[in-house]
C-alpha cells in the first residue's frame, strides 16, 4: 500500500494540495475505462494514497476538480471505502482478517499478540510510525487461516509466535 | 495497493492452492481445473493455447449467434456460483439487446468477500484466461461491449496476473476489435475496489463501479434493463463465467452428465473446506457431492475434535447438523434443509466452539459491512451484535432470545433492498433453532435494567469511517 512512501503529516488539516504530475497522469488515464468521469473517483483516491499513504482534505479537492465533481461527492466515496484512509496511517498497515474461518482458528490470540507486540490496538498506529493496525473482511485465504495482510501481501497461516520474524521485514 | 517486497519468499506468504493433482484433475472431469499447473505458478496464453484454449470463443464466434449461446447456457442449467445459484442462461436471456437498444455491459463479480470463501481467488491468480474466454462468451451473448472485472483491493497477486493476461489476449486478437475475424468487438479493464463487502451484491457493485458510495439499488429494473450508466449490464460471478468456455465447446448433456445421477444440476463445483480440519482446501468435484465426500478430502476435523455444526457456503448460509453431511451439496438440496448452498465452500464448526461466541464474531461482521442504506440492517445487526456480546458475558435478561428471534425475522427477505441483512438473518435463525439452549445459558446471572440506553456499536469499525 505505502511501503515507500513517506508518513505524509504534513497536510493534517490543510487544504494545501497540489496533484502530483504523474499521479495526475494516471487518473485522466484511468478515465478512459469509463463512461463518466465520476466512475475513476475510487481508483483516483488510491493513487493519491499510493504516495502519500493517505488522502489529505486537500486532496479530496483536487481530484473533484480534476474529475469535475462535488467535493461531498468525493468525500462521500472516500469516507465510504474501507481501504481508503483519511487520516495519515504508519509506513506499514496491517489488516487483520476477523471473518468466521479465522475465528474458528484463532484470530484472536494473534490479534491479541499483535495488540501487545505493537502497544495499539485497532484504528492506530505506533508511535514511531512504523505500523498501523485494521481489521479487514474475509481475506479469502480460509485454507490459510489465521490470515494477515500487510502492505498488499497474504501471510497465513500465522501465529502468534511467527509475528517477530514477520514483521521484522517492515522498517 | 502496490505490494511491497518485504514479504517475497517468506514461508508464511499464503498461496492459493487446489488439492488434486494434475492425474486427477481431467478435461473430461474438470473444466475448471483441468489446466492448472502442479507447481501453481500461472498459466499463460502459449501454455493455455496448447491446452485448447479460447476454442470456444472461435466455434461460438463462428457458428452461434447470441441466441444459440443463450440457449446452450439455459440447456445446461449452469446456476451462478457467487451463492445465489440463478440459472445463467435465464439471466443472459432478460438482459435487452437488438432493436434500438444500445450495447452495454458485461461485469465479472470478482470482490469474494463471503467468509470462508476463497475458490475466484485460484481462477484468476493462477489461470486468467479461462474466465476471459468465458468473458467473451458472455459479452457476444448479451450484446456487451465492454467488460469489467469488478476485483476487490485486497487481491493484488489476481490484479497483476489479470491485466497482464488482459493484455497478452488484447495483442493476440482474442480482445478488442473484430475478435478472431468475426466483426465482434469486445474489451475488458480491471476495476479495483478499496474493500467493504457490500460490494459483492450486483447493484451496489454497480454503484462502487460508477464511482459511488456503494448502496444497492433497488430493483427493478434490474440490470439487465438498466444497470451501469443506464445501459443492459449482466453481472456474473468469476466462477460461472469459467464454466462457460466448455459449455459451449462440449455442450449441454456433457455438462449436465459431469454430476452423473447426484443432482439435478449439472456441471462440477470448486468446493472447499475451512474451520479446524486436518487439511483444508479446494477440489473441483462432480455438483451432488455429499458433505461428508466434501469433508473426507479435508482429511475431517482436526485430531481430537468432533464436529458439532457446519455451514455449506460462507456466513450468510444457514447452520446445519452433521446428520445433513448425507445430502447432496447442490442448490435445491440445501435449501430443502433450510439454508442456502452459497459458495459451496464448507466452514466446519467443532463441539469445543460455542455458538454464541461463533455468532458474535459473525454479526460483528455483519453489522460492521451493513452500508447503511435500508433501518432493518443498519439498526438491526448492531442490535443483535449488542445482545449476542450481553449473552456471551452472561449478562442476557429475560425476552433477550425472543428479540433476537424477532429481529431475525425483520431481517428476513423482502424487507430490505439486498441480500446483506436475509444473509445476516440466516444464520442467526438456524443457530437459535438447532443450538437454543447454548443461548439461553448467557441468561439470568445479572438481575434488573443493567443495559440503560442502548449505544451503537463500533464492532470495531476502523475511527475513520465513523
Amino acid at each position: 500500500m505505502m511501503a515507500t512512501t513517506p508518513h505524509t503529516t504534513e497536510l493534517i488539516g490543510s487544504d494545501r494540495f497540489e496533484l502530483h504530475p504523474d499521479d495526475e497522469a494516471a487518473i485522466l488515464r484511468e478515465k478512459e475505462h469509463y463512461e463518466q468521469p465520476q466512475a475513476a473517483c475510487i481508483e483516483a483516491l488510491k493513487i493519491v494514497q499510493r504516495r502519500h499513504g493517505w488522502v489529505p482534505d486537500g486532496a479530496i479537492m483536487a481530484v473533484g476538480r480534476l474529475l469535475g465533481l462535488g467535493f461531498a461527492a468525493v468525500d462521500g466515496v472516500a469516507t465510504f471505502y474501507s481501504l481508503i484512509f483519511r487520516q495519515p496511517v504508519g509506513r506499514h498497515v496491517i489488516l487483520v482478517c476477523d471473518s468466521s474461518s479465522c475465528f474458528l482458528t484463532g484470530y484472536e490470540t494473534l490479534k491479541q499478540a499483535l495488540v501487545e507486540k505493537l502497544g495499539v490496538d485497532y484504528g492506530a498506529t505506533t508511535a514511531d510510525g512504523r505500523f498501523t493496525l485494521l481489521p479487514v473482511c474475509c481475506l479469502g485465504a480460509c485454507d490459510g487461516a489465521p490470515a494477515l495482510m500487510i502492505d498488499g501481501e497474504t501471510f497465513g497461516p500465522v501465529t502468534p509466535e511467527d509475528l517477530s520474524d514477520l514483521l521484522e521485514g517492515y522498517e | 495497493m502496490s505490494g511491497s517486497t518485504s514479504g517475497q519468499g517468506n514461508p508464511l506468504r499464503y498461496h492459493s492452492r487446489i488439492r488434486q493433482s494434475g492425474t486427477e484433475r481431467q478435461p473430461e472431469t474438470h473444466p475448471l481445473t483441468w489446466r492448472l499447473r502442479d507447481d501453481g505458478e500461472v498459466v499463460w496464453l502459449g501454455e493455455y493455447l496448447d491446452k485448447d484454449g479460447y476454442q470456444s470463443v472461435r466455434r461460438a464466434l463462428a457458428e452461434s449467434d447470441p441466441q444459440g449461446i443463450i440457449t446452450v447456457v439455459k440447456d445446461a442449467n449452469v446456476r451462478g456460483r457467487g451463492g445465489a445459484g440463478f440459472s445463467a442462461g435465464v439471466k443472459w436471456s432478460l438482459t435487452l439487446q437488438g432493436g434500438d437498444m444500445p450495447r452495454g455491459y458485461l461485469i465479472c463479480n470478482a470482490d469474494e468477500m463471503e467468509p470462508g470463501t476463497f475458490k475466484d481467488r485460484l481462477l484468476m491468480e493462477q489461470q486468467p484466461h479461462l474466465l476471459i474466454e468465458g468473458m467473451i462468451l458472455g459479452a457476444r451473448a448479451n450484446n456487451a461491449r465492454q467488460g469489467y472485472i469488478f476485483l476487490r483491493g485486497e487481491y493484488v497477486e489476481a490484479a497483476r496476473v489479470l491485466n497482464r493476461a488482459i493484455d497478452e489476449a488484447r495483442e493476440a486478437g482474442w480482445l478488442g476489435p473484430d475478435i478472431d475475424g468475426s466483426g465482434f468487438d469486445f474489451d475488458i479493464a480491471v476495476h479495483t475496489g478499496a474493500g467493504r463487502y457490500i460490494c459483492g451484491e450486483e447493484t451496489a457493485l454497480i454503484n462502487a463501479l460508477e464511482g459511488k458510495r456503494a448502496n444497492p439499488r433497488a430493483k427493478p429494473p434490474f440490470p439487465g434493463q438498466s444497470g451501469a450508466w443506464g445501459r443492459p449490464t449482466v453481472v456474473n460471478n468469476v466462477e460461472t463465467l469459467c464454466n462457460i468456455p466448455a459449455v459451449i465447446l462440449h455442450g449441454a448433456d456433457w455438462y449436465q452428465n459431469l454430476s452423473g445421477n447426484r443432482t439435478g444440476d449439472g456441471g462440477t463445483k470448486l468446493y472447499g473446506v475451512s474451520g479446524p480440519v486436518a487439511e483444508p482446501g479446494l477440489w473441483e468435484l462432480p455438483m451432488g457431492v455429499t458433505g461428508a465426500e466434501l469433508l473426507d478430502r479435508a482429511g475431517g476435523l482436526q485430531q481430537g475434535r468432533r464436529l458439532k455444526t457446519w455451514l455449506p457456503g460462507g456466513t450468510s448460509t444457514g447452520f446445519l447438523l452433521p446428520e445433513h453431511l448425507e445430502l447432496p451439496l447442490d442448490f435445491d438440496s440445501i435449501a430443502n434443509v433450510g439454508s442456502r448452498l452459497g459458495t459451496g465452500l464448507m466452514m466446519a464448526v467443532p463441539e469445543d466452539r460455542g455458538m454464541v461466541s461463533l455468532m458474535r464474531n459473525l454479526e460483528e461482521f455483519f453489522a460492521r459491512e451493513s452500508c447503511g442504506w435500508c433501518t432493518p440492517c443498519r439498526d438491526g445487526l448492531p442490535w443483535v451484535v449488542k445482545l449476542l456480546r450481553d449473552l456471551e458475558k452472561g449478562q442476557g435478561q429475560a425476552g433477550d432470545i425472543e428479540l433476537l428471534d424477532k429481529l431475525a425475522a425483520d431481517c428476513g427477505p423482502g424487507l430490505t433492498f439486498c441480500a446483506l441483512a436475509p444473509g445476516a438473518a440466516m444464520p442467526l435463525e438456524t443457530a437459535l433453532r438447532h443450538f437454543r439452549q447454548e443461548f439461553e445459558q448467557g441468561i439470568g446471572k445479572v438481575s434488573g435494567d443493567t443495559r440503560g440506553v442502548p449505544d451503537r456499536v463500533a464492532a470495531d469499525a476502523p475511527a475513520n469511517n465513523r
